[in-house]
């Protein structure tokens, strides 16, 4: 069972709710595993008691030429859609930075001179926290695709319930974190931003097929649009949390919500047997 | 004219309500909102649209299910698992598929065809403050740094026909291609960020990205009375990493309260959080002009 925590405004608490969903789980089932897909800012093993396991680097395929044996035909500029190949003097040259690592440009070559070599944009770490498991994927600075690192986190979906704790927006990063998930979490706040960046978020998950449910944060700072746009379009509000000066102090030194005051952990605790529900419904 | 690009790392650390507040106090700004992903400027800003455009980005494949001959080798060769197999019946996934054409090239039958994929629409509006830059991606779409560097180069257009001395552009969390479209090229970052822990962590890592790119920027904490501690530390690093701090910005609910009434927290706050901000504003604006 996989359930995808997302939001298209930033700060509004995914990563939180994210980590304490993780943690009211684990509390009743044997192996749970988050995985930190918000690869440009990961900052799940913030939030959470844990320690290292592993380390792997992670790499995409990028095209290199023998340049030796290139006769200039062409072929791999003329199928590359991101301009990453031009033909100089009859031969070819390649400005590795723009590619999407799709393959073409080797598949192509008649002459087979370009072959693919990895080139590293990011690490993959594994970190224990009692029965939970976190597997977070980090980009490397200056790197700018984050699709491919979050497709091979994604691969880690062993456990029973696989939380996925995924990037802001609507856009490439985040379709990428969400997709196959059984249930979606949308975590907003109640203010023109938080409304507007979720109608977003919800258009999109409505193209993409997927079930979702809505968590308010900080649920009494705002206005009521968000219950509002919720009820008028049939979207489950699974849970409010309410605005406390002490969970914000908590959260600054990395405690989440679950662990910041005991009524949020209770809260926690009943909402995950409805998210759970929701996401057996769809498998 | 100078460009001051607005970004966090973190997402939700005040970036846009900061954005508009400088809009308001800037006399001679053109404002550009590349968070094109989930763009907010506007709602504070109320621009009227005076011009307006579609955002064709990359292609798109799809399969036309009368020539296909379901031999799957269009499945083998993508990448981007955007090809589903329904009992042999296959079709594309628009939200994964790259837009390659690794596919479209490769099937036996040309099957597949391969159109432009429009992605948005972009505006220039009129707004009380200047004219907006702006834009909207469709839902689910590709290429937001593509988008991105559209939106500031009509700012940039707009900016030299009005004879503006500045662009200030909002721009997006994180520091993937969106963020790099952003900056390049700019010539100032400020960092608004916020004293937690994941807020110090994200800090050093946009930091690093600004100084990949050998940009100048400035930070400021905001809501820095959570944790002082913290805020000290995001201080210190900030000059440990060449960077000038621009100030801080105590919690306050104007920032929701402006928010919901359509307006600068600048503009809805006459007291202590304007003059901050105005103070931020004018050192930020000295310090360009000596870059």
């Amino acid at each position: 069972m996989i359930i995808a925590i997302a939001s298209g405004k930033g700060g509004t608490g995914k990563t939180s709710v994210s980590v304490s969903l993780a943690k009211a789980l684990a509390e009743a089932n044997d192996k749970v595993t988050l995985l930190d897909c918000d690869v440009e800012e990961p900052n799940a093993h913030l939030l959470l008691e844990c320690s290292r396991i592993s380390e792997t680097d992670f790499s995409v395929k990028i095209p290199s030429l023998d340049i030796s044996r290139c006769s200039g035909c062409g072929k791999c500029a003329a199928i590359c859609e991101f301009n990453c190949i031009a033909v100089v003097k009859e031969r070819a040259v390649i400005f590795a930075d723009l590619c999407h690592s799709c393959g073409g440009c080797s598949l192509v070559c008649p002459e087979k001179c370009i072959s693919e070599i990895e080139s590293k944009t990011g690490v993959i770490t594994e970190y224990s926290s009692g029965k939970l498991h976190l597997v977070q994927g980090i980009l490397d600075i200056g790197k700018a695709m984050s699709p491919p690192l979050i497709r091979e986190v994604k691969k880690n979906t062993e456990s029973e319930i696989v939380i996925i704790d995924c990037p802001p927006g609507t856009s490439c990063p985040m379709v990428t974190a969400v997709g196959n998930a059984d249930y979606v979490i949308l975590v907003t706040e109640p203010t023109p931003f938080g409304l507007h960046d979720m109608t977003l978020a919800v258009n999109t998950l409505r193209k993409m097929k997927m079930n979702f449910g809505v968590v308010i944060n900080r649920s009494d700072s705002g206005d009521e649009r968000v219950e509002n746009y919720c009820r008028k379009e049939n979207i489950e509000v699974i849970m409010k949390i309410r605005e406390s000066i002490d969970v914000a102090r908590a959260y600054s030194k990395g405690i989440p919500l679950y662990d910041a005051l005991p009524e949020i952990k209770q809260d926690f605790i009943s909402a995950s047997k409805t998210i759970v529900n929701r996401a057996g419904e769809t498998i | 004219m100078k460009e001051l690009v607005i970004i966090s790392g973190k997402g939700g650390t005040g970036k846009t309500s900061v954005s508009a507040a400088f809009a308001s106090l800037s006399e001679s700004t053109v404002i550009a909102d590349c968070d094109v992903d989930a763009a907010d400027l506007h709602l504070v800003l109320s621009p009227a649209v005076m011009e307006s455009g579609i955002f064709e980005s990359g292609k798109l494949a799809s399969i036309d299910k009368s020539k296909c001959v379901s031999c799957g080798k269009c499945s083998e060769l993508c990448r981007f698992e955007a090809v589903k197999n329904n009992d042999g019946i296959f079709s594309i996934e628009e939200t994964s598929c790259e837009g390659c054409g690794v596919c479209v090239h490769f099937c036996p039958v040309n099957a597949i065809m391969f159109d432009e994929r429009k992605c948005g629409e972009w505006y220039i509006s009129k707004s009380r403050f200047g004219t907006v830059s702006h834009a909207r991606l469709f839902a689910g779409a590709e290429n937001s740094g593509k988008l991105v560097s559209l939106v500031r180069k009509k700012a940039k257009e707009k900016a030299y026909e009005e004879n503006k001395s500045f662009i200030i552009t909002d721009g997006p969390p994180g520091i993937g291609c969106p963020v790099i479209a952003s900056i390049t090229g700019a010539d100032a970052v400020l960092i608004v960020t916020e004293p937690t822990l994941s807020g110090e962590h994200d800090l050093e890592r946009i930091a690093s990205l600004v100084k990949h790119f050998r940009m100048p920027f400035f930070v400021c904490v905001n809501r820095f009375d959570v944790n002082e501690e913290i805020t000290s530390r995001i201080e210190k690093k900030t000059l440990e990493l060449g960077g000038t701090v621009a100030g801080r910005i105590p919690y306050s609910k104007i920032f929701t309260q402006s928010q919901i009434q359509a307006l600068t927290v600048t503009e809805s706050d006459c007291g202590e959080i304007k003059n901050i901000i105005k103070s931020i504003w004018e050192k930020i604006c000295h310090r360009m002009m000596t870059i």
